[in-house]
């Protein structure tokens, strides 16, 4: 459970930053403060230069991405996550936005250099704009790399990959081609008894558990799949 | 030459030198694994340096949220493998955080004695390493023996020099094998007399100093600008350890000091990396001597599987090691960010769970990354030699930088 001095703190920048910030909320005792995009550069600003916040140290800025957002007329896909530390009240704050891929997130460079190559890295992984960055390149994939690799709706095994070619003496690209799918074994079971954890999905068979698939039988039971399959 | 253009040379007209781009690595001794640093030169002096990272890439944020918790530990391993366990630590703390598991006294003091095991070896071979980028070879080859004999207790304990795999959510994998404890200790009581050689050949030694004072001095404004952590930090003045400042596993309960840097250039940070191991050596010294009895992890059999003669008999405890090595445990949804202090600096991991057996997002928050950002910054008017020593101050392993 968050301490006094974290509640103090969350209520103080959401008091000042009324205009920027949405809410906080705790995970644990870790304060998350969900803010606007578009005035991430504010806030950062106020957080490092306060004197009861002082968070002299930008540790980190990732991204997340969550498809099902995409729809719906909310931030956006992304989230971009500021992690900042102060080491003079040895507190942690973590700043929240949402971006979609054509949201320009405003850069914060110029507040904290660390920021430069973590929001390249943003930008590689996730594609999420950032305005003002002087130098948005890829950092960690291949030069001359296509797509984000990170995004839910990237394939693990990715589009293409390499060899050295002898006849031409050069590495060349080719599309992926896999004796063998990835394959993403479903271990969950339908038993929750072992973990006490809800399992949001549904899973195969469990419209067998409802009353009316009893009485009616199996909707697509292994029957229907044997007769279509011997045809 | 002709005889007009040593007429102009003599009449004093200045030669103008182009700037000029320089290839640094990808292989390069220098360049600890795989860094391209492309410089670019005015005669011996660097105008900027800008790295190219991302070839060792292996896309582990984005494996591990196909793998279970338990499948995903192993790749923590294989980002800084030269202090492997301390990577594991994060993960694992991180995961029993979300699933708010209590791990046994005595698996935390295993923890505390083989993450600091990890820091020395770690120091070990940066601060050898360092010595050999500038010009000495006798401390490597000494200080990699002395390493040698560290990894045997990784794999004395369990089973590999590198890839550890030891440090489970929930405590460690298996407790300590008998007499462990006590080679362990001998080996601390030996090592000061190994750290008095290397000081005696490096502390002092007049090239050393030459190639590595006042270089890369990094103020305390500009080493929090540049979100540096760890020996970095410490050796710009800055009196912050996670493991003080925000303990975890137990580091409350040892005596230790914090070592600081005054100068904040390459030597400052190669005197705090040599001030830690003695500090380390005496946290595994007291680890050692403190060892509570006990459990090496949690009794839940949700999270960690059962004792081997147990399965043999009850049927409950052969389900649950079934369901933990098939489906894994599922996690709580929630976030959280958690820290440990590697030997690099402030190692982290951004765990966010659905509530399914899988991590939704793992973020990694390697410590290397933000240095490696400053080096333009750090050598910046610093000559092509002195770049060499920037880099081995920052002690950079490209497995965590580019992931």
């Amino acid at each position: 459970m968050p301490n006094d001095a974290l509640q103090d703190l969350a209520d103080y920048v959401v008091e000042k930053l009324e205009a920027h910030v949405y809410n906080y909320e705790f995970f644990n005792d870790e304060l998350v403060v969900n803010a606007k995009a578009e005035s991430i550069k504010e806030i950062l600003h106020f957080l490092r230069d306060d004197r009861e916040c002082n968070f002299q140290v930008l540790v980190d800025v990732l991204g997340a991405d969550y498809p099902e957002r995409m729809s719906s007329d909310e931030g956006g896909r992304f989230d971009v996550v500021y992690t900042l530390l102060s080491m003079r009240h040895n507190h942690r704050i973590r700043v929240k936005v949402q971006a979609s891929e054509e949201t320009l997130v405003p850069s914060v460079v110029g507040i904290y250099s660390s920021a430069g190559w973590f929001e390249r890295e943003v930008w590689d992984m996730y594609g999420v704009l950032f305005d003002g960055n002087p130098d948005l390149r890829r950092i960690l994939t291949d030069y001359g790399f296509e797509g984000h690799p990170q995004r839910k709706d990237f394939p693990l095994t990715g589009y293409v990959e390499l060899r050295y070619d002898e006849e031409l003496k050069r590495v060349v690209y080719e599309p992926v081609q896999l004796t063998q799918d990835f394959r993403g074994f479903d271990y969950t079971s339908p038993w929750e008894a072992m973990t006490g954890v809800q399992i949001p999905n549904e899973l195969i068979g469990d419209e067998k558990a409802s009353k009316d698939a009893l009485k009616h039988g199996p909707a697509h039971g292994w029957k229907d799949a044997k007769q279509a399959g011997g045809k | 030459m002709t005889a007009q253009n040593v007429d102009t040379l003599d009449m004093g007209e200045e030669t103008q030198i182009k700037p000029y781009t320089m290839n640094f690595g990808p292989q390069h001794p220098a360049a600890h694994g795989v860094l391209r640093l492309v410089l670019e030169m005015e005669g011996e002096i660097v105008e900027r340096a800008d790295p190219h990272i991302g070839l060792l890439h292996r896309g582990t944020e984005k494996l591990i949220e196909h793998k279970t918790y338990t499948q995903a530990l192993p790749y923590f391993d294989r980002l800084d493998y030269v202090a492997p366990m301390n990577q594991e630590h994060a993960f694992a703390l991180a995961t029993e955080k979300l699933l708010g598991v209590e791990v046994p006294k005595r698996g935390q003091y295993i923890r505390v004695l083989f993450a600091e095991l990890g820091r020395v070896l770690n120091h070990l071979l940066n601060v050898t390493t360092f010595a050999l980028d500038v010009g000495a070879l006798t401390p490597a080859l000494w200080g990699f023996e002395e390493r040698e004999k560290g990894m045997e207790f990784y794999e004395r304990v369990c089973g590999a020099r590198l890839h550890a795999n030891y440090f489970r959510p929930g405590g460690v994998s298996q407790d300590l094998p008998a007499g462990l404890l006590d080679d362990m200790y001998e080996w601390c009581e030996g090592l000061p007399s190994f750290m008095k050689d290397l000081n005696d050949l490096l502390t002092g030694n007049r090239i050393f100093k030459q190639r590595t004072v006042d270089i890369g001095v990094v103020s305390q404004e500009d080493a929090f600008d540049w979100g540096f952590s760890g020996p970095m930090l410490r050796g710009s003045g800055v009196a912050w350890d996670l493991r003080k400042s925000q303990p975890y596993d137990s580091y409350e309960d040892f005596d230790f000091d914090i070592p600081v840097g005054k100068t904040g250039d390459c030597y400052a940070r190669y005197l705090v990396r040599i001030a830690e191991i003695t500090e380390s050596l005496k946290i595994m010294k007291q680890a050692i001597e403190k060892m509570p009895d006990g459990p090496a992890k949690t009794n839940d059999y949700k999270v960690c599987p059962p004792p081997r003669a147990e399965m043999k008999s009850s049927m409950e405890a052969m389900i649950h090691h079934f369901k933990l090595y098939t489906e894994g445990f599922h996690v709580p949804a929630g976030e959280t960010y958690t820290a440990v202090e590697a030997p690099k600096g402030e190692f982290g991991v951004y765990l966010v769970s659905d509530g399914s057996n899988k991590p939704y997002r793992c973020r990694i928050r390697a410590p290397g990354f933000p240095h490696l950002a400053a080096m333009d910054f750090m050598s910046k008017g610093h000559q092509l030699a002195d770049a060499v020593s920037i880099i081995g101050s920052l002690d950079i392993v490209f497995g965590e930088i580019d992931r």
